[in-house]
């Protein structure tokens, strides 16, 4: 399970690394604005798939990804990305000859040209060859034929942040770096993309590192999360595992819960229901139009859990799980407990009074069910 | 009409005005990016240096170009090493003394022009692959474009303008140094005020349309720089 804090791996094995991203940065600081910021990571990160840099405000991971672009310069810095140094002890890249593509938080777009213009300029310069259908198929994903003749300035918010994306996937990148991507738009505007960005995870064979802040944007497009606190990182692993774990107050609010990936197994016409086969253990979910076969993932808020100690067939719920007690942490509100709960080969997380742990004497490998009152499909 | 010293002068006014501009575009945009964009302790002093002319009477201005461009002077001293003898009382004096004078009327528009850009459109372009040159030709200029003229038409206008300055550097010198301000002064003291009228009517009524135009097309744009 990797889910050890910082690796460990000393330079020589990271010189001969041919494969993944390896960052390693230290910043400090020095300017009275952000005084006493510093910047400590030392990580290895997939190379393929979303990998999200989670965390508040102020945790970093801002700095982290405009270190990785070279737009921020660390005292300190390695990158490497698949055996191609960016910045070392000697090298440091500049950022327009790092093979990368950026999403900032804020609309980016060039003022004096188009949105056919802001994506020539990206088209030009890209140094390869627009592959055929490339531009098609863009264009498409991000659906802005419509708007393309545009001056920049008469796109709406959403529009704006679709042809940035769609610019920053034609410079035909080897990582995309996307800081927030979503953060300075309403949350309509945020629905409106989100399922565009979902749309890009599942075509786009190049990594992409997701600055975000928002745990419904990390559960929906991660794979790989890396939780940033204060400049470091907290914890790293599989988006499913860091969401299983209490260990970080930053996993402890009203938002806990934990992620599942799993597949439709069968389709209930009558009350337009799908059962989801997770790693063992079957739920039934509202039908969404996905097809049978399908891998989707869900999301189980731990408010959403109940637990019982007696088998409840005389219930409105419908996902009843056997369960056994892996541990009981303190909520931040002193009412209650989350317990961390362990199914056939999934966590689940239930968000309780403590009053009800003693009624029903919890304690560390206690065997009774979790009752589901709600799942919901992010994916 | 006019005769033919006026149009002398007229003449010489601009090819002076016009010389200056493309001299003065062409440093002051590297001052005003440097003003614009530096953390260096040196930007307080260097923006005051550039915005003396403002303030200082161009009497104490060209009292000094005089000496500094003199045989003792240390620009002198170098022209004279050169081969061109020394400045004062010629065209290219005139021209160095007018490239001081105007440098704030061309440096501040542009200077801030390029801070109302901010950084973040040029990261954006070096996401882009955009490197230095590149950036500045197709990110800057642009987005920059209405600092620059309103730089080129003050740079323009204010030296036509001068007139101590000249007295002080360039003299009375015909074809030379003697630009309008200058004439009409001289038709002043010669007591020729039909002339002197004439000349100082031109100047109003042109000061008076680069003005109007610059004020409409700085309204269609925003003022002094990119939106």
């Amino acid at each position: 399970m990797p889910t050890n804090n910082t690796t460990t791996e000393n330079t020589e094995s990271i010189e001969t690394t041919e494969k993944g991203l390896y960052a390693k940065f230290h910043l400090q600081h020095s300017n009275t604005k952000s005084s006493g910021f510093a910047l400590n990571v030392d990580l290895t990160l997939p190379e393929s798939g979303v990998t999200a840099i989670f965390g508040q405000s102020g945790s970093g991971k801002t700095t982290l990804l405009r270190c990785i672009a070279g737009l921020e310069r660390a005292q300190q810095g390695h990158f490497m990305m698949k055996g191609e140094i960016w910045q070392n002890d000697t090298i440091f890249l500049p950022t327009h000859k790092r093979p990368l593509g950026y999403v900032f938080q804020e609309s980016s777009l060039f003022t004096h040209l188009t949105a056919k213009g802001n994506l020539d300029y990206a088209i030009k310069r890209s140094g390869i060859p627009l592959p055929p259908n490339l531009y098609e198929q863009v264009i498409d994903l991000m659906g802005i034929e419509s708007v393309l003749a545009h001056n920049s300035q008469q796109l709406s918010g959403g529009e704006k942040q679709r042809v940035a994306i769609a610019r920053a996937l034609l410079i035909q990148p080897k990582i995309l770096l996307m800081d927030e991507p979503l953060a300075s738009l309403d949350n309509a505007r945020k629905q409106e993309i989100l399922p565009y960005l979902e749309k890009l995870r599942s075509t786009l064979k190049t990594p992409i590192l997701y600055v975000s802040h928002s745990v419904e944007e990390v559960m929906r497009l991660a794979d790989h999360v890396v939780l940033m606190q204060d400049g470091k990182v907290a914890t790293q692993g599989h988006v499913e595992e860091v969401f299983s774990q209490l260990k970080s107050p930053l996993l402890v609010n009203s938002d806990t819960g934990v992620i599942w990936q799993g597949k439709i197994i069968e389709q209930d016409d009558k009350w337009h229901l799908s059962k989801v086969s997770c790693a063992g253990s079957d739920l039934w979910i509202r039908n969404n139009g996905d097809t049978l076969g399908q891998n989707v993932r869900v999301r189980i808020l731990a408010t959403d859990v109940s637990l019982t100690l007696t088998y409840h067939e005389d219930s409105s719920i419908l996902n009843r799980l056997p369960v056994k007690v892996l541990e009981i942490v303190a909520d931040k509100d002193p009412a209650m407990a989350l317990v961390r709960l362990q199914t056939k080969q999934n966590t689940l997380i239930a968000r309780l009074t403590y009053r009800s742990v003693e009624h029903l004497a919890l304690t560390e490998g206690k065997v009774l069910w979790a009752q589901i009152k709600s799942v919901a499909l992010v994916r | 009409m006019l005769s033919a010293s006026d149009l002398e002068a007229i003449w010489l006014t601009f090819k002076v005005a016009t010389t200056v501009t493309v001299i003065l575009l062409l440093i002051g945009t590297p001052i005003a990016w440097w003003l614009a964009r530096t953390r260096s302790r040196l930007k307080g002093p260097v923006g005051a240096i550039v915005a003396l002319p403002l303030v200082l009477p161009p009497t104490v201005l060209g009292f000094y170009l005089l000496i500094a461009m003199g045989p003792n002077g240390f620009i002198g001293q170098l022209t004279q090493e050169l081969g061109i003898g020394t400045l004062p009382f010629t065209f290219w004096g005139l021209i160095v003394a007018s490239v001081f004078y105007s440098l704030p009327f061309v440096v501040q528009p542009i200077q801030n022009a390029i801070e109302a850009i901010g950084e973040r459109p040029l990261e954006v372009a070096a996401t882009l692959r955009a490197g230095s040159w590149d950036r500045f030709f197709t990110i800057v200029l642009p987005l920059a474009k209405p600092g620059f003229i309103t730089a080129a038409i003050l740079g323009f206008t204010h030296t036509v303008g001068e007139f101590g300055v000249v007295l002080m550097i360039g003299g009375n010198i015909p074809g030379q140094t003697r630009v309008v301000s200058v004439q009409i002064y001289d038709h002043v003291e010669a007591l020729e005020y039909d002339q002197a009228h004439k000349l100082a009517a031109i100047m109003v009524i042109f000061s008076f349309l680069v003005l109007l135009g610059l004020y409409s097309f700085q309204r269609k744009n925003t003022l002094w720089g990119a939106k």
